[in-house]
């Protein structure tokens, strides 16, 4: 299993994307610059955080329109696996890879923090490994991220199971906390398309394979991907 | 020509105009006089604290990197190197917090790189009136936001610092920050220009007026009324583009196609330019028409002392040259050569053909006059006592109350509010987050050893003493290194004071230099480097005198890397150290408003430091299960912050520490007096606790268990539930809603 991590100018978590897809079992990964269509015959593609092009414009619209890009949307519509974590889900859903957009949190802040995730699909080919109604402990940690689609692609959405992960709701001893950190709808942190390849996400579960630095539950999404690759 | 008032308007004395006049052989011209008013201002020449650091220890086995550079390093072992630094951004952020701040990381940053190593941390160092004050409010949060858009974009963690609340900072608040950064021993590089001939490189950002004079006009004046005026002196940050100057100054680095390499900061191509020629013993051409600008117009002076953000300078080989300029297109920060190594040791500035500024370099670096301070001792009450907020105690019962409202007090409370809008994780390093433990803990790469960084300062204690305050700064930060399990090797430091032309100011600041120097050779510390900020005072008077210090500690493994937090039901608390906890100074007394003391009790460093390599051993080898430093607040503080930080309530018996302490005033003392840098609060198995009590003073307090700190101490007892604590603790929430 070969991942492609995209470097565009303004990348900040592509290294943390590559250590990750490198703590897979039998899994290597590269990095891909932004100037260079050439996928070099990866099996997947991670498009990572930061602030790519710096966010100028609106966050993730400039990287679209990268040369890697293209080669990553025609990838993606020949039924290649791509990832986007936080700045790349929002790259994604700009080249309308996936449906929907990220606005900026309601509390207008940036926001780093540990968040629980509740699985809401278990299946292939990102939460495969993964159990359905499994809380994953995985950091958030951004300004826009407050994830919005309209009622009707919400709906259709939830009935055809492409809400793969939610801001899991935090039971207190008197009262059920939203643990939704940004106001996303639907308490939704993470979508795939309908064809099932493309999965977007803003939690970052490149931040959360190593126990040393907190929880290795992120792993999970990267061998789900190599296991489904086979 | 200009005239001396002229150059008494940018800052210079009339005797330094004299001198400069001796020293070039005639009157400066409008672009020799600009250059040399930032080269002979306070921000770039120290002349009023040189002599002073000259007696700060500088030496050390782990040194790899001292004084002189753009930031100090030490050695961490197999090769690698930790570069770091901090410096002060006070007075942009009094003027614009948002952009002041942001600019204050990205210069700190860049003096990292500048070294050739990768950045990997952000701490920072905040000072601000009251909460109470819509001042206040306005500049933390612009503050915050400004560190936050910098690190966060730029992909480096801010992974901790502090913040005081202090009147005395009303008008000025401090803003310092520091940052670290990772190189192999071998790939440093230093900023001395080298190799006649040799094309100089400007890469980064295009050159603008912004920030044109703010070493002379805002780094080395009092802040005064018409500040808002002095906005454009502010320099405006641009995080993408320093991202893509750094990503491009290491692959330049990687690839060994560099002589040397320094950073624009303050004064810009001025000031780079001529240590850059200075260090290596050279002259430089510089032809101004060859700068990229960003508007037209701009006058040679102009060009030679803008501080626009984001902009590099090396010095290369000409046959580099054309793949240096290629590494710069990659990355998309436009390389261009504007002029070249000579054999003069002049810095000479030309547009196109014509000479328009001929200086020599060491007139302009070594020639500045440095002053003797005039020091002397200020009369008690320098500083007003704080207002009062909280009562007398007077009954047994008002010891709770106390708990809560010290808790609560802004200088106590929870700082994640602040540290929730920063990035600690990015690059995959950060095994303790902030508020995990007492220092932030990072991995270093191919190896279970890491390091622990702490920044402290605490200003009022240091009014109070300026000797043994600095003592205690220096203290209270091993401290927190040693409850993270790890060992000090190099401190760096960023003094911030008021108008050193003050005797009484000066006095602070020779006294704090000598506590400083005493506390790291008593440690066997070098510093690294430093920055000083003077003339922070204004109409309200002078800052609580601030020595920040950030020490960069090693520990063997960081899978033990030390907590804060009670992290075993039924494990044993006590309380280790030469704790010798007084009232004076401390953050009770202010909250009664109490006046400040003149003096504190003295400081055995021998003593103290005995006691924290005992806590950082036991630590280290996995025997405690918690270890946290009393700071603020004293004991009780320090036990409910182990509290919350765990999640598990604590028992404890103290009556065998407040049996004498019959009166309100002596529990108080017992319950929340300070003693900086000497008592720990820590827990682990009885067994450990008692092999640790072989090393130093332990006092077994009681139990950690249950959902509530409950506290007997002779006839009094304290129960609080960890929401009543977590609730009072969270007091800085509600500024960032």
């Amino acid at each position: 299993m070969r991942f492609g991590v995209i470097r565009f100018p303004g990348s900040c978590d592509e290294v943390d994307a590559v250590l990750a897809c490198e703590r897979v079992p039998g899994a290597s990964a590269q990095v891909l610059w932004h100037r260079d269509p050439d996928l070099h015959d990866v099996d997947a593609v991670v498009v990572p955080g930061g602030f790519s092009y710096g966010d100028y414009l609106r966050v993730g619209a400039i990287a679209r329109f990268s040369p890697v890009m293209e080669s990553v949307i025609r990838f993606a519509r020949e039924g290649g696996l791509v990832l986007g974590i936080c700045n790349g889900f929002q790259v994604l859903c700009e080249a309308g890879l996936l449906p929907g957009a990220l606005l900026p949190n309601l509390e207008r802040r940036f926001i780093c923090r540990q968040v629980n995730l509740e699985v809401v699909q278990a299946s292939m080919p990102f939460t495969a490994d993964c159990a359905a109604g499994e809380l994953l402990s995985i950091p958030v940690k951004h300004t826009t991220g407050r994830y919005y689609a309209p009622a009707d692609d919400l709906a259709a959405m939830e009935s055809g199971g492409r809400i793969l992960l939610r801001y899991a709701r935090e039971s207190g001893a008197k009262r059920t906390i939203s643990g939704n950190p940004n106001g996303s709808s639907n308490d939704i942190a993470g979508v795939r398309n309908a064809a099932g390849n493309v999965f977007g996400l803003m939690p970052h579960p490149e931040h959360a394979v190593d126990p040393l630095t907190g929880s290795v539950d992120g792993l999970k999404i990267f061998s789900s991907m190599a296991h489904a690759h086979g | 020509m200009p005239t001396v008032e002229q150059a008494v308007a940018l800052g210079l004395t009339p005797a330094e105009y004299e001198l400069i006049c001796d020293q070039i052989g005639r009157t400066p011209n409008e672009v020799e006089l600009a250059v040399f008013s930032l080269m002979w201002s306070e921000h770039c020449a120290y002349k009023h604290s040189k002599k002073l650091l000259r007696s700060l220890p500088t030496e050390g086995p782990r040194l790899a990197l001292g004084p002189g550079e753009n930031a100090g390093a030490v050695d961490v072992g197999d090769g690698w190197v930790v570069a770091f630094k901090v410096e002060s951004h006070n007075h942009p952020s009094a003027v614009e917090p948002f952009q002041g701040a942001a600019t204050g990381v990205g210069g700190i940053l860049r003096d990292i790189f500048a070294i050739g190593a990768r950045p990997i941390a952000v701490l920072d160092s905040l000072r601000f009136g009251e909460p109470s004050s819509a001042r206040t409010q306005y500049l933390l949060d612009h503050a915050v936001g400004g560190i936050g858009h910098y690190g966060n974009s730029i992909g480096v963690p801010t992974i901790g610092g502090e913040v005081y609340f202090e009147e005395p900072y009303e008008q000025n608040c401090l803003v310092n920050a520091m940052a670290l950064g990772l190189a192999r021993s071998e790939g440093l590089i230093r900023s001395a220009a080298a190799g006649i001939g040799n094309p100089l490189v400007l890469f980064g950002a295009s050159t603008g007026r912004d920030g044109i004079g703010g070493a002379s006009v805002l780094a080395s004046a009092e802040l005064g009324e018409e500040d808002a005026a002095k906005r454009p002196t502010v320099q405006v940050g641009d995080p993408f583009a320093e991202k893509k100057v750094m990503e491009c100054s290491l692959e330049l680095l990687e690839r060994g196609l560099l002589v040397a390499l320094q950073d624009l900061g303050a004064a810009g191509l001025t000031s780079s330019s001529a240590e850059m020629a200075s260090k290596g013993e050279v002259g430089l051409d510089i032809d101004v028409s060859l700068v990229p600008l960003r508007e037209s117009g701009m006058q040679p002076w102009e060009i030679m002392i803008s501080e626009s953000q984001e902009r590099m300078l090396c010095v290369v080989e000409p046959s580099d040259l054309n793949e240096v300029l290629a590494v710069c297109e990659k990355w998309e920060v436009g390389g261009t050569a504007i002029g070249s190594v000579t054999d003069t040791r002049a810095l000479r500035v030309f547009v196109g053909e014509e000479l328009v500024a001929d200086m020599p370099v060491p007139a302009l670096v070594d020639d500045c006059p440095l002053y003797d301070l005039v020091v002397e001792q200020p009369p008690a009450g320098l500083y007003a006592a704080p207002s009062p907020v909280l009562e007398q105690a007077t009954g047994a019962s008002d010891h709770g109350v106390t708990l809560l409202a010290l808790l609560a007090s802004p200088n106590i409370a929870s700082r994640l509010p602040l540290f929730a809008q920063y990035d600690c994780l990015v690059q995959s390093r950060t095994i303790r987050r902030p508020e995990q433990a007492d220092a932030a803990v990072l991995a270093l790469p191919e190896s279970p050893r890491g390091i622990a960084i702490s920044i402290d300062g605490s200003g009022r204690r240091v009014a109070c003493d300026p000797y043994t305050g600095t003592i205690e700064n220096v203290l209270e930060c091993t401290a927190n290194l040693a409850c993270a399990g790890a060992e000090p090797l190099g401190l760096t430091n960023c003094l911030n004071f008021g108008n050193p032309e003050k005797p009484h100011i000066a006095w602070q600041l020779t006294e704090s230099i000598r506590g400083l120097g005493d506390a790291c050779r008593a440690l066997d510390m070098p510093v690294v480097g430093g920055n000083v900020s003077l003339y922070n005072e204004s109409g309200g008077g002078p800052i609580y005198p601030t020595p920040v210090v950030g020490i960069v500690g090693e520990l063997p493994d960081v899978a033990l890397a030390g907590r804060s937090g009670f992290a075993r039901v039924g494990d044993t608390i006590a309380l280790a150290g030469p704790f010798r906890p007084a009232l004076p100074g401390s953050e009770l007394a202010k909250l009664r408003g109490c006046a400040l003391p003149v003096g504190l009790p003295s400081v055995d460093i021998a003593e103290l430091r005995a006691a924290q390599e005992a806590i950082r051993d036991f630590v280290r080898d996995g025997s405690l299960s918690s270890a946290h430093d009393v700071a603020e607040g004293g004991l009780l503080t320090a036990v409910a912050e182990s509290c919350l930080a765990g999640g598990r309530g604590a028992t404890l018996d103290l009556g065998a520490l407040a049996r004498a302490s019959a009166d309100a005033d002596e529990r108080d003392r017992v319950l929340f007096g300070e003693s900086p840098g000497a008592g720990f609060v820590v827990s682990g198995p009885e067994e450990a606790l008692r092999r640790l009590g072989e090393d130093v003073g332990v006092e077994t307090l009681g139990t950690v268990g249950g959902d509530a700190l409950r506290v007997t101490a002779g006839d009094v007892s304290i129960e609080a539930t960890l929401d009543e604590l977590r609730t009072a603790h969270g007091a800085l929430a509600p500024l960032f809603l």
